[in-house]
């Protein structure tokens, strides 16, 4: 059976610094899997070059066993791969509900439509319904999204990639900036995520990367140092040395 | 794959999809004052019979500030060069009524084709990079082109004197353009409301929608596979036949062409009705048009001199203190009033 999403050596140079260093990462079908490392390991750019934000300088990314490395970022989006960012990239000015709804159109073959009024597809807004429901955002929906309190907007964040329906989900540092009292719903929505999306978090906060993940690769100085379960990982000495020793425990 | 039963919950309860139906379908009903405002147009041509011919020039001034208003307020491309489309719809318009028939509605429909395949083909352009001052030179630079092209092809559109001898049969066989522009004017906003309506149902559309989230965050609309560049092309495009209807109007209700349909001032002073009348809502461009040509006619009347000078002094305050202020001020200068007697 092919990964999920598999890169295969993958290289980023920004002129003399090696930013990705031949970084092999397998994500299985429905996998939980979290990868940290230290600031500046290379995580943010790691996930652009999966993304497409950033060409690759050599190696491969394969997509349910298809080559997507010269694929631009609307193909790969298009072809099932979502990611939600580290700094909320949301649609200020418009509502959770017209957000969403766009996503849902734009998936379902209705974005194009420049004929039919926004909310006459019924099929379109059971999907917008649901995913509102699913990220607890039913009291703001109405609601100009910059208005929105902070961990609303993080889920927001989410929903927007999960409405284009991925197959696979990138999430970067989904609960950075959340103030504490709303934390808890984030979590709760992060672990209730559909099991056929699998999903690569890339996060900085060890509780949520335990909670979550059931595997974790560890990236130091833009290349792969470890990998295993987070029992493995937890009470690896050499982990606990360059990343949890320093950071975690500090 | 998210399958039906992830959304089992919703299922359940039928109540959050109207509501979300609800909320979206809010936003393209029309509202009381937008009645009223074409109550108020359609009145204008019973009880002003004798400024039809001034009215008709607000109508296609207000439809060509339509036009732009779309690609601005909706796509979020600024232009200045505009008057590249409405002078191709105009020459289209003036040579179809020469060359092959001078029914109205053809010309029409011809000038708007052409101007919106020019918009198709000029726009990629403006794909290539997205920053504001490029895109403002390149569509400097394609209205000079055509400018020029129109200039030189003095065979074909009779260069600096102007194209002669256009001739428009009456309006569907029975309604001939007359001379107090009746004719022409209940044309002209037949057309501009019939524009207004297509270019309304466009922007409250799913696709109008994706416009407003590319503008809004671009970055983002990418990541969810929206394809950025085809939809701003597409409504460029619009635009543009939008634009070489408004020009077709001008040349059909004056039964003349010239290089000034073409000139910079065109483009200039259709962005400067925008300013005056907002953007982003396609109202801006209407009463845009309605001010600036109200206020020209009036400054003409009392200096005619001078009427620019008021011009730019108008349009210096509307963009230093803004629209948003100007509205305000009223209830800001009484606020400060009554603090200043109170102290």
């Amino acid at each position: 059976m092919t990964a999920a999403l598999q890169t295969i050596a993958l290289e980023k140079r920004f002129g003399g610094l090696v930013a990705t260093d031949k970084v092999s990462l397998t994500l299985a079908h429905g996998a939980r899997h979290a990868l940290i490392g230290p600031n500046g390991a290379g995580k943010t750019t790691f996930v652009n070059l999966l993304t497409g934000v950033l060409p690759t300088n050599g190696g491969q990314i394969l997509l349910d066993g298809v080559d997507i490395t010269r694929k631009s970022q609307i193909q790969r989006a298009r072809m099932g791969l979502g990611r939600t960012f580290q700094i909320n990239q949301l649609f200020g000015a418009m509502t959770p509900v017209e957000s969403i709804g766009l996503a849902v159109s734009e998936r379902m073959g209705g974005g194009g439509d420049f004929w039919r009024g926004i909310g006459t597809r019924a099929d379109i807004m059971n999907e917008i319904a649901g995913l509102i429901d699913r990220f607890r955002l039913t009291e703001v929906m109405d609601q100009p999204t910059h208005l929105l309190p902070y961990g609303k907007q993080r889920l927001l964040e989410i929903a927007l990639a999960l409405a284009s329906n991925p197959r696979v989900l990138l999430l970067d540092e989904p609960a950075a900036g959340v103030p504490e009292a709303e934390r808890a719903e984030l979590l709760q929505t992060l672990a209730e995520l559909p099991r056929d999306v699998s999903i690569l978090l890339i996060e900085h906060d060890m509780d949520l990367v335990f909670s979550f993940a059931d595997r974790i690769t560890v990236l130091v100085n833009g290349a792969h140092f470890a990998e295993g379960s987070p029992q493995q990982i937890m009470s690896d000495p050499s982990v606990q040395q360059v990343y949890l020793g320093s950071e975690e425990h500090a | 794959m998210m399958t039906d039963t992830s959304l089992s919950p919703l299922l359940a309860s039928p109540r959050p999809n109207e509501r979300v139906s609800r909320d979206l379908l809010r936003r393209g009903r029309w509202k009381p004052a937008e009645f009223v405002f074409w109550l108020i147009v359609a009145a204008s041509f019973f009880f002003l019979p004798d400024r039809h011919l001034l009215l008709s020039e607000i109508a296609i001034l207000g439809l060509f500030a339509l036009s732009l208003d779309l690609i601005i307020g909706y796509a979020g491309v600024v232009s200045l060069g505009h008057g590249a489309f409405f002078g191709l719809g105009a020459y289209v318009a003036g040579l179809t009524s020469i060359h092959l028939t001078g029914e109205p509605l053809t010309g029409l429909v011809l000038a708007a084709l052409a101007a919106g395949l020019l918009g198709l083909a000029t726009g990629p352009l403006l794909l290539l990079r997205a920053s504001d001052l490029t895109r403002l030179m390149v569509t400097l630079g394609v209205a000079m082109l055509v400018l020029e092209g129109a200039n030189q092809a003095a065979w074909l559109t009779g260069g600096a004197d102007g194209l002669t001898g256009v001739m428009i049969d009456p309006l569907l066989g029975r309604f001939e353009f007359d001379l107090f522009g009746t004719t022409g004017y209940a044309y002209c906003l037949i057309v501009t409301f019939a524009f207004f309506l297509i270019a309304r149902r466009v922007v409250t559309s799913p696709y109008g929608l994706s416009l407003r989230a590319i503008r809004d965050n671009p970055l983002r609309a990418r990541s969810m596979g929206i394809p950025v560049g085809r939809r701003i092309l597409g409504l460029y495009a619009f635009s543009a036949l939008i634009a070489g209807a408004a020009g077709a109007l001008l040349t059909q209700t004056t039964m003349f062409v010239s290089l000034d349909v073409l000139a910079f001032h065109r483009s200039a002073d259709v962005l400067l009705i925008l300013v005056l009348g907002g953007v982003g809502y396609l109202y801006g461009g209407l009463l845009g048009a309605i001010g600036f040509k109200l206020l020209q006619d009036w400054f003409s009347a009392i200096t005619p001199q001078y009427w620019m000078f008021w011009m730019g002094l108008v349009l210096l305050v509307v963009v230093l203190i803004g629209r948003e202020n100007l509205n305000a001020l009223p209830r800001t200068l009484l606020a400060r009033f009554r603090k200043e007697g109170r102290t």
